[in-house]
């Protein structure tokens, strides 16, 4: 590809889609993927929605700008991220401690940051700065992390994700502390610590279990099983598994899902936009969404693995790998297999922030794999 | 970077790299494999259960709100019960326009603004898919109205409801106190889960305080609908518990007579069993209906009551401050006893007055021309002011504050109705800190008279009036008596513990004060002879009486011209038998005149009603 690339350089040829792609850093097959999957995100929200044009409106503006991000971030050489990897993550930090101390409070939780034009979710820079932060602090020395640095990263790691999970949004804390540890991983820790830590959680939860009050015992429980609570938490969750539960093989058909336009799923076009994916196209419609998730971070997954530097490697792999842990902490809960944490269906959901981060995750990629030097293997 | 690292292994740490995004991506795949296996079960397997709750059938949950537990008074009539009324109710999220629903139901059953507002009020506090009230208490003919034209509102339902309903009107307006509908700062307080469905909540008195076990518990149900969202079967249900019911100790019988012999006095009188700390009886007149809170009190009615200067709102009983009078002598008397101050039998002469040693000032006794030679049995009985002023004088208002100290005054009673006050117990500490004044002799003199400063709850009368009657044995007052749980035949027994015990160096100290109280009621001099008349015990007692505004020297008391309002308070306070006590009783008549002449003829109302003795009304010695 990259010999056609140089070999194209001398002929002058009138239209080249490729080239063009080149020119702008971006990637097509992952540029395909996307696009794919954002056409399949604006269909179901128009149903979700309650075929509501002015909805899809907005979430089409969000879209182009999100898209804008994604370009603007594709053209930075990573080099360049890497240099700005502990300012950015100040600036994040910072901006956290801001929102504690003066944030806007939105649904009984301090996230947002009014600066008079714009308001916006500091924990949204902090979603990119971590995992390159943590990538370009590893790559420093050579890999394998030494322990001195591991426990730094943790650090690290461990002061964002806390700062967001005390606003408190625990959701997004717990996505911005894995992306942190999936840079670890992929920098080869090894198995003896992974086995170790999960073997300590393992062990430590029952003795944490032994010492909590009977309220927080409760607490947790509901937590972990909301169908105890069927007026709060598991009203969302009983009426998520009968929408898809009816869905099928093959699903109601589009527009036709009666769960969801008979008003019993709640944040149908936000949350549990899932629910109504298989309740339309059942389980041929969801198990083929989740496969263009797959294959959306496999292009990422091979991304990473043919970039040239192990700062690159380390922060392609992240991102790709942190897409699926949304898609899954999402799907997971949409389906009851995990708790309910409020986060949204990458890329599908109704909603802003959190695409224009994406994206820019992805113009990430791209850039990374875009920027290659063209050397002799 | 530096030139030590240099030597990084570039193609080792691609390897490692790139072997890692090879498990990571198995991983990835494993793990939605897992999900996709879940969307199998609930799709395929379970295919038939989910599709029959859905696609024939629409299901949705409900909250069942528990029922409130009930209160009996200690006879077993019926005080607080819920009765079913008929509300109109939106879920909002089955609404396309909530605007135009509201105008077009306006149109049907008349809505005011009001009920438009509230209910705009109540919809940012819900949930989309929560029923929100819009108007309570439908009459029959509007339920009927809208029954017939209900399929023009869908997400619009008549809820049948229980709410709160007193039936014995104002009678026990302050004590049981009332619900109303919950809200804001309540709202962030309580368990919101539980509150489901539910309205009201304990407002003031025994339904405030307790609130937590009347409430119960919320149930649910999983109802199947129809397309408009109108029920079509039950699936299934977990019912809710109801709340306990609560027993009180107050007795109706002695609660009306009490406030029907207030007659149009302001004024409260509370009533106790020294023996267990159980209120029988807790006025405050005037009064005001509670049922007109339970569902949301017009503005106007609201005004009316707030603004009214007989303040029918303010609960006499537990928060209305008097200065106790000659109620205060007996414990005054002890003091004197129990610190060596003065003995049964010394004696002070009252010539009218009394004057501190070096000074002209005269601080006069009631009775113009004095009492003569007086013991503690004889000022007692007939109240002589010098003797106290005297004994005032000797006891230092250190000392004088520190005793009554022990009998509750200037603190709190600890009753369990919420919102009482601590009335005041003067000292040199106190009048430093809030008036940042040294205190003089002469308050001392007037503190002794409980008047001046001191100033005493209905509640905080009858408290201290038990402990002296039981010689010493110190009760919370409890208006509660027990709980039951529903459905259950044990009941509960609520705070009987005994609280605190006061010990006198000489239990004779005891006995030589309740004598000079029962001289006050049997004596041939006392101030309070009629209240005894024909009843087969001792009676112990003691009129007061509290000046509403300072007399100037020299100065005749003329009831006659005075205005209403500026009259004395009337007090009375009485125990009996004298020698076993069963029964505590403390009035306040509010510009009543003297004790002996409202007041004691009261308390005499009382006992007779609660040893259900048959006796004629004596007349008013004039």
């Amino acid at each position: 590809m990259n010999h056609s690339l140089l070999s194209d350089r001398p002929q002058r040829q009138s239209w080249q889609p490729g080239r063009l792609l080149q020119l702008l850093h971006l990637d097509a097959p992952l540029l395909l993927g996307l696009v794919l999957l954002l056409g399949v995100g604006l269909m179901m929200l128009y149903s979700a929605g309650g075929q509501d044009t002015g909805l899809i409106i907005r979430q089409l503006i969000r879209l182009g700008v999100a898209m804008g991000a994604m370009l603007v971030v594709a053209q930075i050489h990573p080099d360049r991220m890497r240099d700005s990897a502990y300012w950015l993550y100040a600036f994040g930090l910072i901006l956290l401690v801001t929102v504690l101390l003066f944030g806007d409070e939105g649904k009984g939780a301090q996230r947002w940051l009014d600066l008079g034009l714009v308001r916006f979710q500091p924990s949204e820079i902090i979603k990119l700065a971590v995992p390159i932060l943590i990538a370009a602090f590893l790559a420093e020395r050579a890999l394998p992390v030494s322990a001195l640095r591991m426990i730094l990263s943790l650090v690290l790691i461990g002061l964002p994700a806390f700062l967001i999970a005390k606003q408190p949004d625990l959701g997004t804390a717990i996505l911005i502390a894995s992306s942190g540890l999936i840079v670890l991983f992929l920098a080869g820790i090894s198995w003896k610590i992974i086995i170790g830590f999960l073997g300590a959680c393992a062990a430590g939860a029952p003795i944490l279990w032994y010492f909590m009050h009977d309220y927080q015992r409760r607490r947790v429980l509901t937590f972990l099983n909301p169908e105890n609570d069927p007026l709060g938490a598991g009203y969302h969750i009983i009426q998520s598994k009968i929408a898809i539960g009816s869905g099928g093989t093959f699903g109601q058909g589009w527009l036709q899902g009666t769960q969801s336009h008979l008003e019993f799923l709640p944040e149908r076009s936000t949350d549990f936009i899932f629910a109504v994916i298989a309740e339309e196209f059942g389980l041929a419609g969801a198990a083929l969404l989740l496969c263009l998730y797959l294959l959306i971070a496999g292009r990422g997954l091979f991304i990473a693995s043919q970039a040239q530097s192990s700062f690159s490697r380390l922060l392609a792999g992240s991102i790709s790998i942190t897409f699926l842990v949304y898609v899954f902490v999402n799907v997971g809960m949409v389906t009851g297999l995990l708790p309910v944490v409020g986060v949204p269906l990458p890329l599908v959901s109704y909603g802003g922030t959190s695409m224009v981060t994406l994206l820019a995750g992805f113009g990430i990629l791209m850039s990374i794999h875009t920027h290659r030097r063209m050397m002799s293997p | 970077m530096s030139s030590r690292f240099t030597l990084k292994d570039h193609f080792r740490e691609s390897r490692l790299i790139n072997g890692r995004l090879l498990v990571a991506a198995l991983i990835s795949i494993l793990v939605f494999s897992v999900v996709i296996v879940r969307l199998v079960y609930l799709q395929v397997f379970e295919y038939e259960h989910y599709d029959s709750l859905s696609n024939r059938n629409r299901v949705d949950i409900e909250p069942l709100p528990p029922q409130r537990g009930l209160i009996y008074d200690r006879n077993g009539v019926l005080i607080a019960e819920n009765i079913p009324t008929f509300s109109l109710e939106m879920v909002p999220e089955k609404v396309d326009d909530v605007e135009a629903t509201l105008k077009e139901l306006s149109k049907l059953l008349a809505l005011t603004e009001e009920d438009i507002a509230d209910f705009q009020d109540r919809l940012k506090r819900h949930r989309r898919f929560q029923q929100v009230v819009i108007r309570q208490r439908l009459t029959e003919a509007e339920v009927a109205r809208f029954s017939a034209n209900r399929y023009r509102f869908p997400g619009v339902d008549i809820q049948g409801r229980l709410i709160r309903h007193y039936p014995q009107g104002n009678l026990f307006a302050h004590a049981v106190g009332y619900v109303g509908r919950i809200n804001e700062r309540e709202l962030q307080s309580i368990d919101q889960q539980d509150y489901k469905g539910t309205l009201q909540i304990g407002k003031t008195g025994v339904e405030k305080e307790y609130e937590d076990i009347l409430h119960g518990e919320v149930g649910y149900r999983q109802v199947e609908t129809n397309v408009q969202g109108r029920i079509v079967r039950e699936l299934m249900s977990v019912s809710s518990r109801s709340g306990d019911d609560l027993f009180l100790n107050l007795d109706i019988n002695l609660q009306r007579v009490a406030s029907e012999s207030l007659t149009d006095f302001n004024g409260s009188i509370v009533a106790m069993d020294p023996r267990t700390g159980g209120v029988l009886a807790l006025v405050s007149k005037p009064d005001f209906d509670p049922n007109l809170f339970v569902s949301g009190i017009s503005s106007k009615d609201y005004a009316e009551l707030r603004d009214s200067p007989d303040r029918p709102l303010y609960d006499r009983a537990l928060r209305g401050s008097y200065p106790p009078g000659s109620t205060l002598k007996p414990f005054v008397a002890l003091a004197g006893l129990e610190l060596g101050v003065v003995t049964e039998h010394s004696k002070t002469y009252c010539p009218g007055w009394y004057t501190l040693p070096g000074h002209d000032h005269r601080y006069r006794c009631w009775k113009h021309y004095g009492h003569g030679m007086m013991d503690m049995n004889d000022a007692v009985a007939q109240s002589c002011d010098v003797y106290f002023y005297d004994l005032a004088h000797t006891l230092g208002i250190d000392r004088l504050h520190q005793f009554l100290d022990l009998f509750g005054f200037g603190h709190e009673t600890g009753v369990d109705i919420p919102s009482e006050s601590s009335g005041l117990s003067p000292s040199r500490e106190w009048k430093r800190a809030s008036r940042n004044q040294a205190w003089f002799p002469g308050e001392t003199l007037i503190s002794g008279i409980g008047q001046g400063f001191n100033q005493t709850t209905p509640i905080q009368l009858a408290h201290a009036t038990s402990t002296l009657a039981m010689r010493g044995v110190m009760q919370e007052p409890q208006v509660v008596r027990a709980s039951r749980k529903a459905g259950q035949n044990e009941m509960e027994l609520r705070g009987n513990e005994r609280v605190n015990s006061l010990p006198m160096q000489d239990s004779q100290h005891w006995e030589a004060v309740v004598d000079s109280m029962v001289e006050v009621i049997h004596g041939e001099r006392g101030t309070a002879r009629h209240v005894g008349e024909g009843m087969p015990f001792k009676v112990a007692g003691k009129t007061g009486t509290a000046q509403v505004f300072g007399i100037a020297q020299d100065e005749k008391y003329d009831a006659e011209t005075l205005a209403e309002k500026l009259h004395d308070h009337a007090l009375f306070i009485a125990f009996a038998p004298a020698d076993k006590p069963e029964f505590v009783v403390a009035v306040v008549v509010e510009n009543g005149g003297s004790g002996s002449k409202t007041a004691a003829p009261i308390a005499r109302k009382m006992i007779i009603e609660h040893f259900g003795l048959e006796l004629d009304e004596p007349q008013p010695a004039q």
